[in-house]
């Protein structure tokens, strides 16, 4: 039987989820072995040519990490879409948006005119900008056009199976090529992750009856190193609670609350307002005015909420181009 | 680990000693880890498995074919095992959460000590059989010295990289030193004076900034004494540094300049070679700090009591400098950064070497695959992953090579 082929593609990332990929260590020796590895930027020398010159559906499977953020991404993740039987989004950027989606806060005017005029090191605040098609003397040159947003890679092509994270664990990218190689995929789209939320893996035991009469950020204040005591509880802005299962709790074992890269869990819709309201009833107030004053605390809320998701959430689910 | 010490400096805070060699002992690692990827699996195919072999086998699978699966397994155990540390002393390996203002958020058990001791010993040999690999398969190999050596891979720049009160590489730390294109110092800076020094410039035909140093100023894509562009990574640290500070590493050193002709090397695939040496560097410093006892004390963290303002942290990235410079309100949310990131440093430097070495491969407008890889080589001793330095391109190599016959007309593109 001839090999399942797989190609991997990296559009608006950092190459954390590349690395991941790398992470999966002697395993990747039996993964190479088993699939005809088509198409991998970083690491196999490639040319887009090929991909063109591939039929239909050639791919088998084509896992995609990173947003999309400029035409030339677009492009080639159509074209791939149309090369592939099943498309898989690798890591929290491809899911939705992730950390450059923070971005989506501002327009691609501003950004750039941030970055090309306004930052402290130009030596020209009037410079020109970057230009989509520029006549040089030699000749056009052209680059990609930067869009106005962030999108998550279903915003543009059909997407069946999702692996959560910022970056994602490599035991979750083993599992999905293990139950692709065994032809043991759930139906899509599906999500390959842990069962329930990081609070269900993390070594700390949550409180009931706990109130919060203090949010504290880690800048001034020190997690507990006690492995016992929920961060919540202590006052520190977990979102283990909205966050869904898969990492083992990394962040928490170092004592550092939960920032939520895995995604939100499965059936929740938007997983700010779930947030919201598990801090609004830790919260020790007995009037609406006292609940404000305490949540003051809780600063850059839209950073908190949606740090990897603000293309796919509620407040930020804009879409230009 | 930059934008670590930048917000210690935005709340305006002094980490603890011990706090200081965790970090400095889990950057060691991130430099283990990146290196030996950096190496193997994009440099190496083209000296392992040759730099005119097809593109299909001229990839780290290739390198594995020609080592040996034990050989490459061993690749692979040692960037686990430094991912492993980074996960330590990190909580994530990639994207590390511990460093906090003031210090860090977790110290490692007793057991989780003993473990790095073991791994840093294992690095160090693993360095080592690298540097052996390096010398059988490419010092060795005449028409590879040649190639390194040869003026399709040179250029003269100015240098810069951290270093520390004597003058030695230091990845975590130190001042910003600045050399001439002889090795001479031009300028010692601190890395909250980099303004003082360092500007950028701007293309319209292009996402990447340009920084050069001001004393000179931008002067366009040109070299000589009065030109402002310089470069960063091992190379440049190299010229930088007047010496390495652990042993085996500094013997590697001395004869890295001996074999190139002395002080400073401007072949820019010398880079691979540092960057191994680097390796044993960075593996020799995490024995160093992990046999450091206090590296399991409890005082690892300064809590901040200022109000946050402004802050500038600097690093080695693989890569070259990494200059990371925030302001903030007063609850310590960014209303102003400013990144120049580790290859950013280089992109001046790039376009010539590759400009350099199309130049000296391409002949009366015959291109080959061949020779493609062969120019884009001058590219990759830099960095492979080039949309990593500027924040907002694509991540692939964009070569595009148009020939021209002598009326300017296009007669062929090559495109990869
Ligand atoms: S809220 Fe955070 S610290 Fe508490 S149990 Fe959940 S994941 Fe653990
Ligand atoms: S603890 Fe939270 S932020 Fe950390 S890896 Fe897990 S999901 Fe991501």
């Amino acid at each position: 039987m001839a090999k399942p082929k797989v190609a991997v593609y990296w559009s608006a990332a950092c190459g954390g989820c590349d690395v991941k990929v790398l992470d999966t260590n002697e395993k990747i020796l039996d993964i190479a072995a088993a699939v005809d590895l088509l198409f991998w930027p970083i690491a196999l020398d490639f040319k887009y040519k090929d991909v063109e010159e591939m039929a239909d559906r050639e791919i088998d499977l084509c896992i995609i990490n990173g947003g999309i953020r400029n035409s030339e991404q677009e492009h080639i993740v159509k074209l791939l879409r149309r090369k592939s039987k099943v498309v898989a989004a690798l890591g929290a950027c491809a899911i939705s948006g992730g950390i450059p989606a923070l971005a989506n806060l501002y327009d691609a005017q501003s950004i750039l005119d941030y970055v090309y005029h306004k930052t402290t090191s130009i030596d020209n605040f009037q410079g020109p900008l970057p230009q989509p098609e520029y006549d040089a003397p030699e000749g056009r040159l052209t680059i990609p056009k930067f869009y106005d947003s962030v999108f998550a890679l279903d915003q543009m092509i059909d997407v069946q199976y999702y692996i959560p994270g910022c970056p994602p664990p490599p035991s979750l990218i083993v599992k999905a090529l293990t139950a692709f190689l065994q032809g043991t995929l759930p139906p899509p789209p599906a999500t390959v992750a842990g069962e329930g939320s990081v609070c269900d893996e993390c070594p700390r035991e949550r409180n009931r009856e706990a109130k919060v009469k203090k949010w504290k950020r880690i800048a001034q204040f020190t997690p507990p190193a006690d492995t016992k005591k929920c961060l919540l509880d202590e006052g520190f802005f977990c979102l283990g609670p909205a966050t869904q299962a898969g990492c083992e709790a990394l962040c928490i074992k170092a004592n550092i609350p939960c920032e939520g890269c895995m995604g939100k869990p499965q059936g929740v819709t938007d997983r700010g307002s779930k947030m919201l309201s598990y801090i609004a009833s830790l919260t020790d107030a007995s009037t609406e005015e006292e609940a404000k004053k305490i949540l003051n605390d809780v600063v850059d809320q839209a950073g908190l909420l949606y740090r990897f998701d603000l293309p796919k959430s509620l407040i930020g689910g804009r879409r230009k181009e | 680990m930059a934008s670590g010490k930048a917000i210690d400096n935005v709340y305006r805070v002094t980490p603890p000693s011990a706090a200081k060699k965790l970090r400095e002992l889990n950057y060691c690692a991130h430099i283990v880890h990146s290196h030996i990827a950096h190496f193997y699996a994009l440099a190496a195919p083209d000296f392992v498995v040759g730099p005119t072999a097809s593109s299909k086998e001229r990839n780290i699978l290739g390198v594995i074919q020609k080592v040996g699966t034990e050989a490459g397994l061993k690749v692979i155990n040692a960037r686990a095992a430094a991912q492993r540390v980074q996960q330590i002393l990190g909580g994530r390996a990639t994207h590390p959460v511990s460093n906090i203002p003031g210090g860090v958020s977790r110290r490692p058990t007793k057991e989780e000590a003993d473990e790095i001791k073991k791994i840093s010993k294992d690095s160090v040999a693993f360095a080592e059989w690298s540097l052996q690999l390096f010398d059988t398969v490419v010092l060795k190999n005449k028409s590879y010295v040649e190639t390194i050596l040869s003026d399709t891979y040179t250029i003269e720049t100015k240098y810069m990289g951290l270093v520390d009160e004597k003058n030695r590489l230091n990845f975590y730390d130190g001042v910003v030193r600045v050399v001439d294109e002889k090795g001479k110092e031009i300028v010692k800076f601190a890395p909250s004076d980099y303004l003082s020094h360092i500007a950028e410039h701007t293309e319209p035909w292009t996402y990447i900034k340009f920084p050069y140093l001001k004393k000179y100023g931008w002067k366009g894509l040109t070299l000589g004494e009065d030109s402002g562009i310089y470069r960063a990574a091992p190379l440049a640290r190299f010229n930088v540094s007047d010496s390495l500070a652990t042993p085996k590493a500094q013997e590697h050193f001395i004869r890295f300049f001996e074999t190139l002709g002395g002080k400073p090397v401007h072949n820019t695939l010398a880079n691979h070679w540092a960057r191994l040496i680097e390796l044993l560097y960075a593996a020799e410093r995490m024995v160093e700090l992990s046999n450091d006892n206090e590296i399991l004390s409890d005082n690892i963290r300064t809590i901040p009591t200022e109000t946050p303002r402004e802050g500038v942290g600097v690093v080695e990235a693989p890569r070259g400098t990494l200059f990371h410079h925030y302001k903030t309100d007063t609850n310590g949310i960014v209303t102003d950064v400013n990144l120049i990131v580790a290859t950013l440093n280089n992109n001046a430097a790039i376009c010539l070497s590759v400009k350099k070495a199309a130049q000296a491969l391409v002949h009366k407008g015959k291109v080959s695959e061949e020779i493609l890889n062969q120019v884009e080589m001058a590219f990759r001793a830099y960095d492979p992953c080039y949309a990593c330095s500027s924040h907002s391109l694509p991540g692939r190599t964009p070569l595009i090579i148009n020939i021209r016959n002598s009326n300017g007309e296009i007669i062929e593109t090559l495109t990869r």
